[in-house]
């Protein structure tokens, strides 16, 4: 396992591609694979600002929503027909969301900061609550047709698991490239700096507030683009999207999978998802499992599972 | 626009204050153990929830309230303590991050065993009956119970600020949150009193959740909402800050009660709006200090 682990770690962008190209044949059901690298993507933006820059939010459904509610509107509202029309869609939102609600958390530092997120994404909840016309209220967001993506004269149906799943993993290994671009850049390096000592990254000539805002924009544009994604997965976008449990759980993924190193959050929804699956079978009260196993890995292996495997970065 | 009589809206405004009083209890435990340890409890709310349905077993087994109102918060205290002994102190000397992780961790496991001890459905708590029917204020009739509730939190927080301002602990207390390297060296067992808050911090929520148990039912995920606005009355205070936390807590309470009052589509969202303005214009609350845990 370990040798395997140090492969990937070496090549990370090729290795991504070579484990999850297997992956949905080694899983019970293809769905799940697809669910996967969706929530994998999800935990990697979420990964970005903890794991990365040290700033805790406990909103991303924020942007998870955004995304699935801009693509969903643009495909069952709108009528867009443009599936990249519609994706674009999302990650405005996400985007503008990100813009808006960063400049505001990050006006509290340390602590604050994660109430903040909080507090802002339960906002947003209970606007996209209320406002049904356009998010079907508590119904959730139906009649979403998901469009054939066109290659010059050649249409690709995206309807058939496998098509769907292929697809999305084009988009989201393109969007794990980007984000290893980022983390590699100076503008990463002085992230983590910022992580290790913000202090100090401000005595060294850098506009934190700037960088961190940056880098939050990032988050809920990474956080989007999986939303977006999840609702053309589902072809529904139900209201739970901008709930807070579903900020919870990319909390859970992150640190299952090992916050601050590159593939814990894809190994951590990997992690969530297996178990979720298969304890649901047994009993109904996940959350009850989930709770537990996730209070165990805080005390006694915050490194998370990949974390320990690769004894990377704990991210503190 | 409902028609507005003035006794209409004097009743919203005592409806305002007692819901203030249950954010100012919530608000003002969640103040103490942040400003003391710089822990945010995430499990406070869960606590809460804990408070009522302890208060709807000993109700049922004694047949009266006065003595669940004593107990329930003196259980739910109880429990704080397990949890800050056996969870919350290996995590000390990590980051600040690590608590509120864990708190979150048990808030999921708290929710879903009352779900599994108590059902899905919630249950009703009865009021105490000499305390069953209205008063006229004069103006108004107003229910009797909610002017209990709002004699007790204010009982309560006369009795905690005495505990604060005129015993030696409360004294060693608030020395502790101004600077604890220097209470550890004048020979103080630190953390002994961090145990001792944490104790009185989930005992105020345990109080606020059998208080409010007979006004709003108690079930598994009544916590879970008033957490989250009671992260905003705290933040809008000054985080640390009690005053910050009793006046932010009455305010808002205002607040939602007379949104529900005017405009009650805006009432769920209206907290947050004053919230997001309190940062624009005053980013560390009403009364907050710069400079604490930043």
């Amino acid at each position: 396992m370990s040798s395997v682990a140090a492969w990937v770690r070496r090549h990370p962008i090729l290795g991504f591609f070579v484990v999850f190209a297997i992956f949905p044949w080694v899983v019970p059901y293809k769905s799940l694979a697809a669910q996967v690298l969706i929530y994998g993507l999800f935990a990697l933006g979420f990964n970005l600002l903890y794991g990365y820059t040290g700033l805790l939010s406990f909103g991303s459904a924020a942007y998870w929503g955004l995304g699935a509610y801009g693509t969903g509107i643009a495909l069952a509202k709108l009528k867009v027909t443009s599936l990249w029309l519609a994706l674009g869609m999302g990650l405005g939102f996400a985007l503008v969301g990100g813009a808006v609600v960063g400049f505001f958390c990050l006006r509290r530092r340390g602590i604050y900061f994660a109430m903040l997120t909080l507090a802002f994404a339960q906002l947003l909840y209970f606007v996209g609550f209320h406002l049904a016309d356009w998010t079907g209220g508590d119904d959730g967001l139906r009649g979403i047709a998901v469009p054939a993506i066109g290659l010059g004269s050649w249409r690709l149906p995206l309807d058939r698991s496998v098509v769907f799943y292929y697809f999305t993993l084009v988009i989201v290994g393109l969007a794990v490239a980007a984000l290893k671009r980022i983390l590699d850049s100076p503008f990463g390096a002085v992230l983590q700096a910022i992580r290790e000592n913000a202090d100090r990254a401000t005595a060294c000539g850098y506009d934190i507030s700037r960088i961190k805002h940056l880098s939050f924009v990032f988050y809920a544009v990474f956080c989007g683009l999986a939303g977006a994604l999840d609702a053309l997965r589902l072809t529904v976008v139900p209201i739970e999207s901008l709930h807070w449990s579903t900020s919870g759980q990319v909390v859970i993924m992150t640190l299952l999978g090992g916050a601050g190193t590159f593939f814990g959050p894809f190994v951590g929804a990997a992690t969530f998802l297996v178990l979720e699956d298969a304890i649901s079978v047994w009993t109904e009260s996940w959350p009850l499992a989930i709770g537990a196993i996730f209070m165990a890995f805080v005390l006694f292996l915050p490194k998370g599972i990949w974390g320990t495997l690769t004894g990377g970065f704990h991210g503190r | 626009m409902p028609d507005i009589s003035a006794a209409a809206l004097a009743a919203q405004v005592f409806t305002g204050l007692v819901l203030g009083g249950i954010f100012v209890l919530l608000a003002v435990g969640l103040s103490l153990i942040f400003g003391l340890m710089t822990v945010v409890n995430f499990s406070h709310g869960a606590l809460y929830m804990l408070g009522a349905y302890f208060g709807f077993v000993l109700i049922g087994r004694t047949g009266s309230f006065l003595v669940a109102l004593v107990l329930a918060p003196v259980l739910v205290g109880a429990f704080g303590l397990v949890v800050e002994r056996f969870l919350i102190r290996p995590l000390y000397g990590r980051s600040p991050d690590d608590p509120l992780l864990l708190t979150f961790g048990l808030s999921l496991v708290l929710v879903e065993v009352a779900r599994l001890i108590w059902g899905k459905i919630g249950v009703t708590l009865d009021p105490p009956p000499a305390l069953a029917g209205a008063v006229n204020l004069g103006f108004t009739y107003f229910p009797s119970y909610r002017l209990f509730v709002i004699a007790v939190t204010a009982v309560v927080l006369v009795g905690l600020w005495l505990f604060l301002a005129k015993t030696n602990v409360g004294l060693v207390i608030r020395a502790g949150s101004r600077d604890p390297m220097m209470v550890r060296a004048l020979g103080f067992d630190v953390g002994r009193i961090w145990f001792l808050v944490f104790g009185i911090g989930t005992g105020l929520a345990g109080l606020a959740g059998i208080l409010a148990g007979p006004m709003r039912g108690a079930y598994a995920e009544m916590g879970v909402t008033i957490i989250i606005e009671s992260f905003v009355v705290v933040v809008v205070g000054g985080m640390g800050s009690l005053l910050g936390a009793v006046i932010s807590g009455l305010l808002i309470g205002q607040i939602v009660g007379l949104t529900t009052f005017f405009a009650p589509k805006l009432a769920e969202i209206v907290v947050f709006i004053f919230m997001a303005l309190v940062l624009l214009f005053r980013p560390s609350g009403l009364l907050g200090e710069t400079g604490l845990m930043e």
